[in-house]
């Protein structure tokens, strides 16, 4: 959590600095205790799909920060070579299917993921993340249909920080809950507190056993709150201040230091190197991400195709 | 060699490639105990089981995104969409899924599926059942688009796709299935992006795919008993296009017809059209000529449907418009 956190704040500096090469950037800043919880409860072969908003879940998975900061600013060293992005951010070789740019476009992909599972027995469990938006898109329907009635190991979480841009949860849909939404797919249907970076590992744990003994998909509603607005520019003129300092009183980052310090997890020693060392990894990061060289101009212009006869490259990446 | 029906050699090449590569599995509507809405799976059920031959619900979105996610973690799937034009349900999957993921990500992964699919016309199936709606697929990088004409390309192409490592879209013709023709008994595949002659002739070229390859071959039927020789070109991939051998036809004959039941603008016609003419402008005796359904809906009412779409008639006109054209006329 403190990685991603800094992370995004280092990115917004970034931006600010106009080094990013895209005009596209989403932080998750307010909803880490969700991409930690989430991938917390993933174990290797397990795979990942992601969002628009999506630093925190490679993050959180253990993607490399030098190589994720290099893709943003598009540098040849990125992730993706430099022609990504944000918003697809991607390492494939930790099992991570993509970020993806079409708001539910994705949760068909973890359908699919799910499936190959089930057909070839590899034990993966896949986790799949989307926003309350995606709730509302048709895909989202079929694709809970589908999982469900195949039994597929997916655990489908919506991060539902109240807004899909501007319009609040409540006014997407009158089915608020996502107990109510998962009994139309005869699901298990559970609501967490997305602040609590322990509730949020416990439901995904659970999901995830379920769906690695075969009795299916579970639907997890994940609620949190962006701090800041969707994007760059965005000042959230249609949120109401109170209901923001409300949320931001519940920053998951407080939140659970003070819980690992009640609780005897950490001590105060502990947390000041968990900080200084993510700081330091970030700094590592930026630097050397500025130093890298950028993408070059004929990366435009290749991998639109594989070569014929190609392999699915995920088998390299994993093996290697 | 075999004579076969075009849909018994699409389940010849399915079947061969399950039984070659496990990881070869088909998902789609109504495709296993019912064997398929134009019976090309039929019987694979009962060979391969539920598990490697899967009937899903009705849900073109995530059947085609089903396929992408297992494409990307190991499986080789064929997804079957019963009409293409139910595609418009799920072309997010494909194309903003399946065509981007090699280049987005920057290589990471590839994208290894079949997209199999029907359309065209023959069956007074009406508006909604019966487009061609090739333009869409082959306007989008990061698909390879493929329409046979005859039983032997309609194996070795699928075949061949399922081998590929890229998404494919692999148009079937409805009014095909039933078509027979010699296919060859042992194995074969037969390479994405080449055209083939279906027809040899000097004087002009007729090019089309699918379908339209029967059409224009009638076409040049009637002209040859005028004694004039069309070379007919059958592009069987549309996407990458096998620009050379078109080039190279023409560039002999000097006049060409381009003959598609899909409607005319925006038409892959037009895409043809451009090239040679970029490629020829000189050299060529008449302006390219398009046959192309006209820009209507089509009727669900096979009267009807066929005053829309080409016949070897009005590719005969053309013909013989582009084989009498004079300069003259357009200097006014
Ligand atoms: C299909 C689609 N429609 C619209 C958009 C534009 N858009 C990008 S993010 C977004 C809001 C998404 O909200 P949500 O899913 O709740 O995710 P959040 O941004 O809150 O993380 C919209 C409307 C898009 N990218 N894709």
């Amino acid at each position: 959590m403190t990685r991603i956190r800094l992370f995004e704040e280092r990115t917004l500096e970034v931006l600010m600095q106009g080094k990013l090469a895209s005009t596209m950037c989403h932080v998750s800043i307010g909803q880490e205790a969700v991409a930690a919880g989430v991938c917390m409860a993933m174990q290797p072969q397990d795979y990942l799909t992601s969002t628009h908003r999506g630093h925190g879940h490679l993050i959180a998975r253990g993607g490399d920060l030098a190589r994720m900061m290099a893709e943003l600013m598009g540098k040849a060293t990125g992730y993706c070579k430099g022609r990504g992005g944000s918003m697809h951010i991607t390492d494939m070789a930790l099992g991570h299917l993509g970020a993806n740019g079409i708001v539910g476009g994705h949760i068909g992909i973890a359908v699919g993921a799910g499936l190959w599972s089930s057909l070839s027995q590899n034990r993966a469990v896949t986790m799949c993340l989307f926003g309350d938006g995606a709730v509302t898109e048709g895909v989202f329907h079929e694709a809970m249909n589908m999982a469900a009635v195949f039994r597929l190991p997916v655990v489908f979480v919506c991060e539902n920080n109240q807004y899909a841009m501007s319009l609040p949860w409540s006014k997407s849909t009158p089915a608020v809950d996502f107990k109510t939404r998962a009994a139309a797919y005869a699901l298990p249907g559970v609501d967490v507190d997305g602040q609590d970076v322990a509730a949020v590992y416990q439901a995904a744990c659970a999901a995830a056993d379920r769906a690695r003994r075969g009795d299916g998909p579970t639907l997890i509603g994940a609620h949190t709150y962006r701090f800041f607005g969707h994007s760059r520019g965005d000042p959230s003129a249609y949120r109401d201040p109170e209901e923001e300092k409300r949320w931001r009183a519940r920053d998951p980052l407080p939140l659970f230091k003070a819980r690992a310090l009640a609780e005897g997890w950490l001590d105060e020693d502990a947390i000041v190197r968990i900080e200084t060392e993510a700081r330091q990894a970030i700094d590592a990061a930026v630097a050397a991400a500025e130093a890298a060289p950028p993408a070059a101009d004929s990366v435009a212009f290749e991998d639109v195709y594989a070569p014929s006869g190609a392999q699915q490259l995920i088998d390299k990446a994993v093996s290697a | 060699m075999t004579t076969l029906m075009f849909r018994d050699a699409l389940r010849q090449a399915l079947r061969e490639e399950m039984q070659r590569d496990p990881r070869v599995f088909v998902l789609g509507e109504d495709i296993g105990r019912y064997g398929g809405a134009y019976a090309v799976t039929k019987g694979l059920l009962e060979e391969f089981g539920p598990r490697r031959v899967i009937d899903t619900p009705m849900s073109e979105g995530t059947i085609v995104g089903a396929a992408v996610g297992a494409a990307m973690v190991g499986g080789r799937p064929v997804a079957e969409i019963m009409y293409v034009d139910f595609m418009a349900y799920a072309m997010d999957q494909l194309v903003n899924q399946a065509a981007k993921i090699h280049y987005m990500f920057g290589g990471q992964i590839n994208v290894p599926m079949v997209l199999r699919t029907q359309q065209g016309t023959g069956r007074g199936a009406g508006a909604q059942h019966s487009q061609s709606l090739e333009a869409w697929f082959t306007h989008v990088p990061g698909l390879k688009v493929i329409a046979p004409a005859i039983p032997a390309d309609a194996k070795g192409l699928l075949k061949s796709a399922i081998r590929d490592g890229n998404p494919i879209v692999f148009l079937e013709h409805k009014g095909l299935y039933a078509l027979k023709g010699e296919v060859p008994d042992e194995e074969y595949l037969t390479p994405i992006g080449v055209a083939r002659v279906a027809r040899a002739g000097d004087d002009l070229t007729l090019i089309s795919y699918s379908r339209g390859v029967h059409v224009a071959l009638e076409a040049a039927d009637e002209l040859a008993r005028a004694g004039i020789q069309a070379e007919v070109l059958d592009l069987r991939t549309l996407k990458p296009l096998d620009i050379d051998a078109l080039i190279a036809s023409v560039r002999r004959t000097r006049r060409v017809v381009i003959v598609h039941e899909a409607t005319l603008t925006g038409g892959l016609g037009a895409e043809i059209a451009a090239r040679l003419s970029e490629a020829l402008f000189g050299r060529l005796l008449a302006p390219v000529q398009r046959v192309a359904a006209f820009d209507v809906p089509l009727p669900a009412n096979s009267r009807l449907e066929k005053l829309i779409v080409p016949d070897a008639a009005r590719v005969v006109q053309a013909a013989r418009a582009v084989l009498n054209f004079s300069p003259q006329e357009t200097i006014s």
